[in-house]
Protein backbone atom coordinates (compact mmCIF):
# COMPACT_ATOMS: atom_id res chain seq x y z
CA UNK A 1 0.00 0.00 0.00
CA UNK A 2 1.34 3.42 -1.00
CA UNK A 3 2.52 5.62 1.85
CA UNK A 4 2.87 9.37 2.30
CA UNK A 5 6.02 10.58 3.97
CA UNK A 6 7.12 14.07 4.96
CA UNK A 7 10.71 15.26 4.66
CA UNK A 8 11.12 18.30 6.86
CA UNK A 9 14.13 20.13 5.39
CA UNK A 10 13.14 23.56 6.68
CA UNK A 11 16.09 25.69 7.72
CA UNK A 12 18.71 23.26 6.50
CA UNK A 13 21.44 24.13 4.03
CA UNK A 14 23.48 20.98 3.61
CA UNK A 15 22.74 18.53 2.10
CA UNK A 16 19.55 20.50 1.37
CA UNK A 17 15.96 19.67 0.40
CA UNK A 18 16.60 18.12 -3.03
CA UNK A 19 19.38 15.89 -1.73
CA UNK A 20 17.10 14.79 1.12
CA UNK A 21 14.39 14.00 -1.40
CA UNK A 22 16.77 11.94 -3.55
CA UNK A 23 17.75 9.96 -0.44
CA UNK A 24 14.09 9.59 0.54
CA UNK A 25 13.14 8.37 -2.94
CA UNK A 26 15.61 5.51 -2.64
CA UNK A 27 13.83 4.23 0.46
CA UNK A 28 10.32 4.75 -0.94
CA UNK A 29 8.21 2.29 -2.92
CA UNK A 30 6.62 2.93 -6.32
CA UNK A 31 3.40 4.87 -5.76
CA UNK A 32 4.53 6.46 -2.48
CA UNK A 33 4.11 10.22 -2.07
CA UNK A 34 6.81 12.33 -0.48
CA UNK A 35 6.16 15.85 0.73
CA UNK A 36 9.23 18.06 1.05
CA UNK A 37 9.01 21.05 3.40
CA UNK A 38 11.57 23.69 2.49
CA UNK A 39 12.28 27.29 3.41
CA UNK A 40 14.44 27.62 0.29
CA UNK A 41 12.40 29.16 -2.52
CA UNK A 42 14.75 27.43 -4.99
CA UNK A 43 13.16 24.10 -4.02
CA UNK A 44 10.02 25.08 -5.94
CA UNK A 45 12.14 25.02 -9.09
CA UNK A 46 14.93 22.51 -8.56
CA UNK A 47 12.80 19.69 -7.12
CA UNK A 48 10.36 19.63 -10.08
CA UNK A 49 13.32 19.92 -12.48
CA UNK A 50 14.89 16.74 -11.07
CA UNK A 51 11.57 14.91 -10.66
CA UNK A 52 10.68 15.54 -14.32
CA UNK A 53 14.13 14.62 -15.58
CA UNK A 54 14.23 11.30 -13.75
CA UNK A 55 10.62 10.39 -14.59
CA UNK A 56 8.73 10.73 -11.31
CA UNK A 57 5.64 12.94 -10.83
CA UNK A 58 5.11 16.33 -9.20
CA UNK A 59 1.75 16.22 -7.42
CA UNK A 60 1.66 19.79 -6.12
CA UNK A 61 3.78 22.80 -5.21
CA UNK A 62 2.41 25.32 -2.72
CA UNK A 63 3.73 27.98 -0.37
CA UNK A 64 2.41 28.95 3.05
CA UNK A 65 4.04 31.22 5.63
CA UNK A 66 7.47 31.03 4.03
CA UNK A 67 7.47 27.24 3.73
CA UNK A 68 7.32 25.51 0.35
CA UNK A 69 5.43 22.22 0.24
CA UNK A 70 6.44 20.13 -2.75
CA UNK A 71 4.59 16.83 -3.05
CA UNK A 72 5.94 14.21 -5.46
CA UNK A 73 5.09 10.63 -6.33
CA UNK A 74 7.60 7.86 -7.02
CA UNK A 75 6.76 6.40 -10.43
CA UNK A 76 9.43 3.76 -11.05
CA UNK B 1 21.54 7.23 37.01
CA UNK B 2 22.98 4.74 34.50
CA UNK B 3 23.98 6.34 31.18
CA UNK B 4 24.76 4.03 28.29
CA UNK B 5 26.57 5.30 25.18
CA UNK B 6 26.51 2.99 22.19
CA UNK B 7 29.24 3.75 19.68
CA UNK B 8 32.85 4.81 20.17
CA UNK B 9 33.30 7.14 17.21
CA UNK B 10 33.66 10.88 17.35
CA UNK B 11 30.14 11.61 18.64
CA UNK B 12 30.07 8.88 21.29
CA UNK B 13 33.58 9.63 22.53
CA UNK B 14 33.15 13.40 22.85
CA UNK B 15 29.79 12.83 24.52
CA UNK B 16 31.23 10.37 27.04
CA UNK B 17 34.22 12.56 27.95
CA UNK B 18 32.27 15.81 28.14
CA UNK B 19 29.65 14.09 30.27
CA UNK B 20 32.22 12.48 32.57
CA UNK B 21 33.74 15.87 33.33
CA UNK B 22 30.34 17.42 34.00
CA UNK B 23 29.40 14.52 36.26
CA UNK B 24 32.73 14.15 38.01
CA UNK B 25 31.17 14.50 41.46
CA UNK B 26 28.25 12.21 40.69
CA UNK B 27 30.58 9.52 39.27
CA UNK B 28 32.78 9.71 42.36
CA UNK B 29 29.78 9.48 44.67
CA UNK B 30 28.37 6.56 42.66
CA UNK B 31 25.27 8.59 41.82
CA UNK B 32 25.95 8.28 38.09
CA UNK B 33 27.52 5.64 35.89
CA UNK B 34 28.72 6.05 32.30
CA UNK B 35 29.20 2.95 30.17
CA UNK B 36 30.35 2.91 26.54
CA UNK B 37 29.84 -0.05 24.21
CA UNK B 38 31.71 0.00 20.92
CA UNK B 39 32.26 -2.39 18.05
CA UNK B 40 36.03 -1.89 18.28
CA UNK B 41 38.75 -1.27 20.85
CA UNK B 42 40.36 1.12 18.33
CA UNK B 43 39.29 4.66 17.44
CA UNK B 44 39.80 5.83 13.86
CA UNK B 45 40.26 9.44 12.77
CA UNK B 46 38.10 9.06 9.68
CA UNK B 47 38.94 12.38 7.96
CA UNK B 48 42.53 11.12 7.76
CA UNK B 49 41.48 8.52 5.20
CA UNK B 50 41.63 11.18 2.46
CA UNK B 51 45.32 11.70 3.21
CA UNK B 52 45.98 7.94 3.27
CA UNK B 53 44.34 7.77 -0.16
CA UNK B 54 46.77 10.42 -1.42
CA UNK B 55 49.85 8.82 0.17
CA UNK B 56 50.23 11.65 2.67
CA UNK B 57 49.44 9.71 5.86
CA UNK B 58 50.20 6.15 6.91
CA UNK B 59 47.19 4.07 7.99
CA UNK B 60 48.56 3.51 11.51
CA UNK B 61 48.49 7.29 12.09
CA UNK B 62 44.68 7.11 12.03
CA UNK B 63 44.25 4.99 15.15
CA UNK B 64 44.40 5.25 18.93
CA UNK B 65 43.29 2.76 21.57
CA UNK B 66 39.72 3.74 22.43
CA UNK B 67 40.27 3.21 26.16
CA UNK B 68 43.18 5.67 26.11
CA UNK B 69 40.87 8.46 24.90
CA UNK B 70 38.31 8.09 27.67
CA UNK B 71 38.10 9.95 30.98
CA UNK B 72 38.66 7.87 34.11
CA UNK B 73 35.36 6.60 35.42
CA UNK B 74 33.92 5.67 32.01
CA UNK B 75 33.36 1.94 31.78
CA UNK B 76 34.38 0.83 28.30
CA UNK B 77 33.58 -2.48 26.61
CA UNK B 78 34.53 -3.45 23.05
CA UNK B 79 31.34 -5.45 22.73
CA UNK B 80 28.92 -4.31 20.01
CA UNK B 81 25.21 -4.09 20.70
CA UNK B 82 23.10 -6.56 18.74
CA UNK B 83 19.68 -5.94 20.28
CA UNK B 84 18.13 -2.66 21.37
CA UNK B 85 15.11 -2.94 23.67
CA UNK B 86 14.23 0.72 24.08
CA UNK B 87 10.86 -0.08 25.68
CA UNK B 88 12.58 -2.14 28.38
CA UNK B 89 15.63 0.11 28.87
CA UNK B 90 18.24 -2.47 28.04
CA UNK B 91 20.47 -3.69 25.23
CA UNK B 92 22.06 -7.06 24.53
CA UNK B 93 25.58 -7.35 23.16
CA UNK B 94 27.44 -9.75 20.91
CA UNK B 95 29.05 -11.45 23.93
CA UNK B 96 25.58 -12.16 25.33
CA UNK B 97 25.63 -9.57 28.10
CA UNK B 98 22.65 -7.38 28.99
CA UNK B 99 23.20 -3.73 29.87
CA UNK B 100 20.39 -1.86 31.64
CA UNK B 101 20.21 1.92 31.53
CA UNK B 102 18.25 4.97 32.58
CA UNK B 103 19.48 7.11 29.65
CA UNK B 104 20.87 5.86 26.35
CA UNK B 105 22.65 7.68 23.50
CA UNK B 106 23.17 5.89 20.21
CA UNK B 107 26.05 7.00 18.01
CA UNK B 108 26.78 4.04 15.79
CA UNK B 109 27.61 6.06 12.65
CA UNK B 110 27.19 5.20 9.00
CA UNK B 111 28.84 3.11 6.28
CA UNK B 112 29.46 3.49 2.58
CA UNK B 113 27.42 1.07 0.47
CA UNK B 114 28.97 1.09 -3.03
CA UNK B 115 27.65 -2.46 -3.48
CA UNK B 116 24.11 -1.08 -3.79
CA UNK B 117 24.87 0.35 -7.26
CA UNK B 118 25.47 -2.52 -9.71
CA UNK B 119 29.11 -2.54 -10.81
CA UNK B 120 30.22 0.36 -8.64
CA UNK B 121 32.20 -1.47 -5.96
CA UNK B 122 34.22 -3.47 -8.52
CA UNK B 123 34.93 -0.60 -10.89
CA UNK B 124 35.62 2.44 -8.72
CA UNK B 125 37.78 3.72 -5.89
CA UNK B 126 36.74 5.62 -2.78
CA UNK B 127 38.17 6.92 0.48
CA UNK B 128 35.74 5.60 3.08
CA UNK B 129 37.60 2.68 4.71
CA UNK B 130 41.27 1.95 5.35
CA UNK B 131 41.19 -0.82 2.76
CA UNK B 132 39.49 1.47 0.22
CA UNK B 133 41.91 4.33 0.87
CA UNK B 134 44.92 2.05 0.31
CA UNK B 135 43.37 0.73 -2.91
CA UNK B 136 42.74 4.36 -3.92
CA UNK B 137 46.41 5.26 -3.49
CA UNK B 138 47.68 2.17 -5.29
CA UNK B 139 45.32 2.88 -8.19
CA UNK B 140 46.25 6.55 -8.66
CA UNK B 141 49.91 5.73 -8.11
CA UNK B 142 49.84 3.37 -11.09
CA UNK B 143 47.44 5.41 -13.25
CA UNK B 144 49.04 6.24 -16.59
CA UNK B 145 46.49 8.79 -17.70
CA UNK B 146 42.98 9.16 -19.08
CA UNK B 147 39.61 10.48 -18.06
CA UNK B 148 38.94 10.66 -14.32
CA UNK B 149 35.26 10.81 -13.41
CA UNK B 150 34.17 11.80 -9.91
CA UNK B 151 30.60 10.68 -9.15
CA UNK B 152 28.64 11.14 -5.95
CA UNK B 153 25.86 9.11 -4.32
CA UNK B 154 23.18 10.22 -1.87
CA UNK B 155 23.34 10.48 1.09
CA UNK B 156 27.07 10.53 1.76
CA UNK B 157 29.32 11.15 4.72
CA UNK B 158 31.26 14.42 4.65
CA UNK B 159 29.71 16.71 2.04
CA UNK B 160 33.09 18.28 1.31
CA UNK B 161 34.62 15.04 0.03
CA UNK B 162 33.44 15.50 -3.61
CA UNK B 163 35.26 18.85 -4.05
CA UNK B 164 38.18 17.84 -1.82
CA UNK B 165 38.89 14.61 -3.65
CA UNK B 166 38.69 16.45 -6.98
CA UNK B 167 41.01 19.31 -6.00
CA UNK B 168 43.55 17.11 -4.23
CA UNK B 169 43.62 14.57 -7.08
CA UNK B 170 44.18 17.42 -9.52
CA UNK B 171 47.20 18.56 -7.50
CA UNK B 172 48.42 14.96 -7.16
CA UNK B 173 48.69 14.60 -10.93
CA UNK B 174 49.92 18.18 -11.33
CA UNK B 175 52.85 17.41 -9.02
CA UNK B 176 53.64 14.35 -11.14
CA UNK B 177 53.67 16.45 -14.30
CA UNK B 178 50.73 14.49 -15.70
CA UNK B 179 48.12 17.19 -16.29
CA UNK B 180 48.57 16.73 -20.04
CA UNK B 181 47.68 13.06 -19.64
CA UNK B 182 44.60 13.34 -17.41
CA UNK B 183 41.25 15.08 -17.59
CA UNK B 184 38.63 15.50 -14.87
CA UNK B 185 34.85 15.22 -15.15
CA UNK B 186 32.78 15.94 -12.03
CA UNK B 187 29.24 14.56 -11.68
CA UNK B 188 26.89 15.67 -8.90
CA UNK B 189 23.35 14.58 -7.92
CA UNK B 190 21.61 17.97 -7.82
CA UNK B 191 21.48 20.90 -10.25
CA UNK B 192 24.72 22.56 -9.11
CA UNK B 193 28.23 21.50 -8.05
CA UNK B 194 27.63 21.36 -4.31
CA UNK B 195 24.66 21.26 -1.97
CA UNK B 196 25.81 24.59 -0.47
CA UNK B 197 25.16 27.24 -3.11
CA UNK B 198 28.08 29.53 -2.13
CA UNK B 199 30.45 26.55 -2.21
CA UNK B 200 29.05 25.59 -5.60
CA UNK B 201 29.69 29.07 -7.02
CA UNK B 202 33.23 29.08 -5.66
CA UNK B 203 33.86 25.59 -7.09
CA UNK B 204 32.65 26.66 -10.55
CA UNK B 205 35.35 29.32 -10.75
CA UNK B 206 38.04 26.93 -9.52
CA UNK B 207 36.89 24.23 -11.96
CA UNK B 208 36.89 26.70 -14.87
CA UNK B 209 40.47 27.69 -14.05
CA UNK B 210 41.52 24.02 -14.09
CA UNK B 211 39.49 22.90 -17.09
CA UNK B 212 37.42 20.47 -15.02
CA UNK B 213 34.17 19.62 -16.83
CA UNK B 214 30.93 18.92 -15.01
CA UNK B 215 27.55 17.23 -15.23
CA UNK B 216 24.80 17.96 -12.73
CA UNK B 217 21.58 16.08 -11.96
CA UNK B 218 23.60 12.87 -12.21
CA UNK B 219 22.60 10.07 -9.83
CA UNK B 220 24.48 6.84 -10.41
CA UNK B 221 22.31 3.93 -11.53
CA UNK B 222 24.85 1.33 -12.71
CA UNK B 223 28.45 0.94 -13.81
CA UNK B 224 29.45 -1.14 -16.82
CA UNK B 225 33.03 -2.18 -16.11
CA UNK B 226 33.57 -3.75 -19.55
CA UNK B 227 32.55 -0.62 -21.43
CA UNK B 228 33.92 1.69 -18.71
CA UNK B 229 30.77 3.77 -18.47
CA UNK B 230 28.67 4.94 -15.56
CA UNK B 231 24.96 5.45 -16.26
CA UNK B 232 22.65 7.77 -14.37
CA UNK B 233 19.06 7.55 -13.17
CA UNK B 234 18.47 10.61 -15.35
CA UNK B 235 19.35 8.66 -18.51
CA UNK B 236 22.86 9.87 -19.34
CA UNK B 237 26.06 7.88 -19.77
CA UNK B 238 29.60 8.99 -18.89
CA UNK B 239 32.79 7.27 -20.04
CA UNK B 240 35.69 6.93 -17.65
CA UNK B 241 39.18 5.52 -17.41
CA UNK B 242 39.21 5.92 -13.65
CA UNK B 243 35.99 6.19 -11.64
CA UNK B 244 36.28 7.94 -8.28
CA UNK B 245 33.13 7.34 -6.26
CA UNK B 246 31.68 9.11 -3.28
CA UNK B 247 29.30 6.22 -2.56
CA UNK B 248 25.92 6.54 -0.95
CA UNK B 249 25.82 5.73 2.76
CA UNK B 250 23.47 3.93 5.11
CA UNK B 251 23.23 3.78 8.87
CA UNK B 252 24.57 0.69 10.59
CA UNK B 253 22.84 -2.64 10.02
CA UNK B 254 22.10 -3.08 13.73
CA UNK B 255 19.83 -0.01 13.56
CA UNK B 256 17.81 -1.45 10.70
CA UNK B 257 17.71 -4.95 12.19
CA UNK B 258 16.20 -3.51 15.38
CA UNK B 259 13.66 -1.46 13.40
CA UNK B 260 14.96 1.80 14.85
CA UNK B 261 14.94 3.59 11.51
CA UNK B 262 14.65 3.07 7.78
CA UNK B 263 18.00 3.05 6.01
CA UNK B 264 19.67 2.80 9.41
CA UNK B 265 18.83 6.43 10.23
CA UNK B 266 17.11 6.94 13.59
CA UNK B 267 14.35 9.58 13.66
CA UNK B 268 15.12 12.20 16.32
CA UNK B 269 14.03 15.67 17.33
CA UNK B 270 16.38 18.05 15.52
CA UNK B 271 17.00 20.23 18.60
CA UNK B 272 16.89 17.82 21.54
CA UNK B 273 18.15 14.70 19.69
CA UNK B 274 15.49 12.63 21.46
CA UNK B 275 14.54 9.44 19.62
CA UNK B 276 10.90 9.59 18.53
CA UNK B 277 8.69 7.89 21.12
CA UNK B 278 11.40 7.51 23.77
CA UNK B 279 12.04 10.31 26.28
CA UNK B 280 15.18 8.70 27.71
CA UNK B 281 16.79 7.68 24.40
CA UNK B 282 18.89 9.90 22.16
CA UNK B 283 20.89 9.60 18.95
CA UNK B 284 23.62 11.76 17.48
CA UNK B 285 26.07 12.00 14.61
CA UNK B 286 25.55 10.20 11.33
CA UNK B 287 23.06 7.88 13.05
CA UNK B 288 20.20 10.40 13.04
CA UNK B 289 17.74 11.23 10.27
CA UNK B 290 18.21 15.00 10.79
CA UNK B 291 18.55 16.61 7.34
CA UNK B 292 21.98 18.10 7.97
CA UNK B 293 25.54 17.15 7.01
CA UNK B 294 26.76 13.73 8.01
CA UNK B 295 30.12 14.92 9.27
CA UNK B 296 32.40 14.69 12.26
CA UNK B 297 31.76 18.29 13.19
CA UNK B 298 28.00 17.65 13.30
CA UNK B 299 28.61 14.79 15.72
CA UNK B 300 31.01 16.98 17.71
CA UNK B 301 28.59 19.88 18.22
CA UNK B 302 25.64 17.57 18.84
CA UNK B 303 27.70 15.72 21.45
CA UNK B 304 28.48 18.94 23.30
CA UNK B 305 24.80 19.92 23.43
CA UNK B 306 23.69 16.43 24.40
CA UNK B 307 26.35 16.13 27.12
CA UNK B 308 25.09 19.33 28.69
CA UNK B 309 21.51 18.06 28.51
CA UNK B 310 22.22 14.58 29.90
CA UNK B 311 24.23 16.09 32.75
CA UNK B 312 21.34 18.45 33.45
CA UNK B 313 18.87 15.58 33.48
CA UNK B 314 21.04 13.90 36.13
CA UNK B 315 21.51 17.09 38.17
CA UNK B 316 18.16 18.91 37.86
CA UNK B 317 15.89 16.46 36.08
CA UNK B 318 15.52 18.33 32.78
CA UNK B 319 17.53 19.22 29.65
CA UNK B 320 18.59 22.85 29.32
CA UNK B 321 19.56 23.62 25.74
CA UNK B 322 18.90 22.96 22.07
CA UNK B 323 21.35 21.80 19.42
CA UNK B 324 21.24 24.68 16.91
CA UNK B 325 22.32 22.76 13.81
CA UNK B 326 25.93 23.97 13.98
CA UNK B 327 28.30 22.45 11.44
CA UNK B 328 31.89 23.44 10.62
CA UNK B 329 33.62 21.82 7.66
CA UNK B 330 37.12 22.39 6.36
CA UNK B 331 37.37 22.29 2.56
CA UNK B 332 40.75 21.28 1.13
CA UNK B 333 41.09 23.21 -2.15
CA UNK B 334 44.19 21.33 -3.25
CA UNK B 335 47.40 20.16 -1.65
CA UNK B 336 48.19 23.44 0.12
CA UNK B 337 45.10 25.69 0.25
CA UNK B 338 41.85 25.33 2.15
CA UNK B 339 38.75 27.17 3.21
CA UNK B 340 35.79 26.27 5.43
CA UNK B 341 32.02 26.41 5.68
CA UNK B 342 30.25 27.12 8.96
CA UNK B 343 26.48 27.24 9.33
CA UNK B 344 23.54 26.30 11.53
CA UNK B 345 19.76 26.00 11.20
CA UNK B 346 19.36 29.77 10.95
CA UNK B 347 22.51 31.04 9.28
CA UNK B 348 23.76 29.95 5.85
CA UNK B 349 27.48 29.44 5.18
CA UNK B 350 29.63 32.16 3.67
CA UNK B 351 32.88 30.48 2.61
CA UNK B 352 35.90 32.71 2.01
CA UNK B 353 38.60 32.28 -0.65
CA UNK B 354 41.01 29.46 0.25
CA UNK B 355 44.30 30.27 1.94
CA UNK B 356 47.46 28.42 2.92
CA UNK B 357 46.93 29.28 6.58
CA UNK B 358 43.57 27.49 6.72
CA UNK B 359 45.17 24.47 5.04
CA UNK B 360 47.86 24.42 7.72
CA UNK B 361 45.21 24.77 10.41
CA UNK B 362 43.51 21.72 8.94
CA UNK B 363 46.85 19.89 9.05
CA UNK B 364 47.20 20.90 12.69
CA UNK B 365 43.64 19.77 13.39
CA UNK B 366 44.53 16.32 12.06
CA UNK B 367 46.63 16.04 15.25
CA UNK B 368 44.46 18.24 17.49
CA UNK B 369 41.60 15.84 16.78
CA UNK B 370 42.79 13.60 19.57
CA UNK B 371 42.32 16.47 22.02
CA UNK B 372 38.90 17.05 20.47
CA UNK B 373 37.91 13.41 20.98
CA UNK B 374 38.98 13.67 24.59
CA UNK B 375 36.54 16.57 24.86
CA UNK B 376 39.28 19.14 25.45
CA UNK B 377 38.87 21.21 22.27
Amino acid sequence: MAEKKTIDARGTYCPGPLMELIAGMKMASVGDELEVLSTDEGSAKDIPEWINKVGHQVVSTTEANGTWHVVVRKMK
Amino acid sequence: MRILIVGGGMGGTILANNLARRLKGELKANKAQITMLSASDKHMYQPGLLYVALGRMAPDELYRDQASLLEPGIQFHADPVEEFHLDKNHVKTKSGKTFNYDLIAIATGSRAVPEEIPGLAENSINVYTEEAALKFFKTINEFKGGRIVIATGVPHKCPMIPPEVTFTLYDFFKDRGMLDKVSFHYCYPIGRLHSLEPVSKWMQGEFNARGITTETLFNMKEVDGAKKVVRSEEGSEVKFDLLVAVPAHKGMQVVEKNNLGKGGWIPVDRNRLTIEGHKNAFALGDTTNIPISKAGSTAHFEAEALAENLASIVKIGTPVRDYDGKVFCFIEAGKDRATYAMFNYNNPPDPKPPTKSIHWFKMAYNQLYWASARGLL
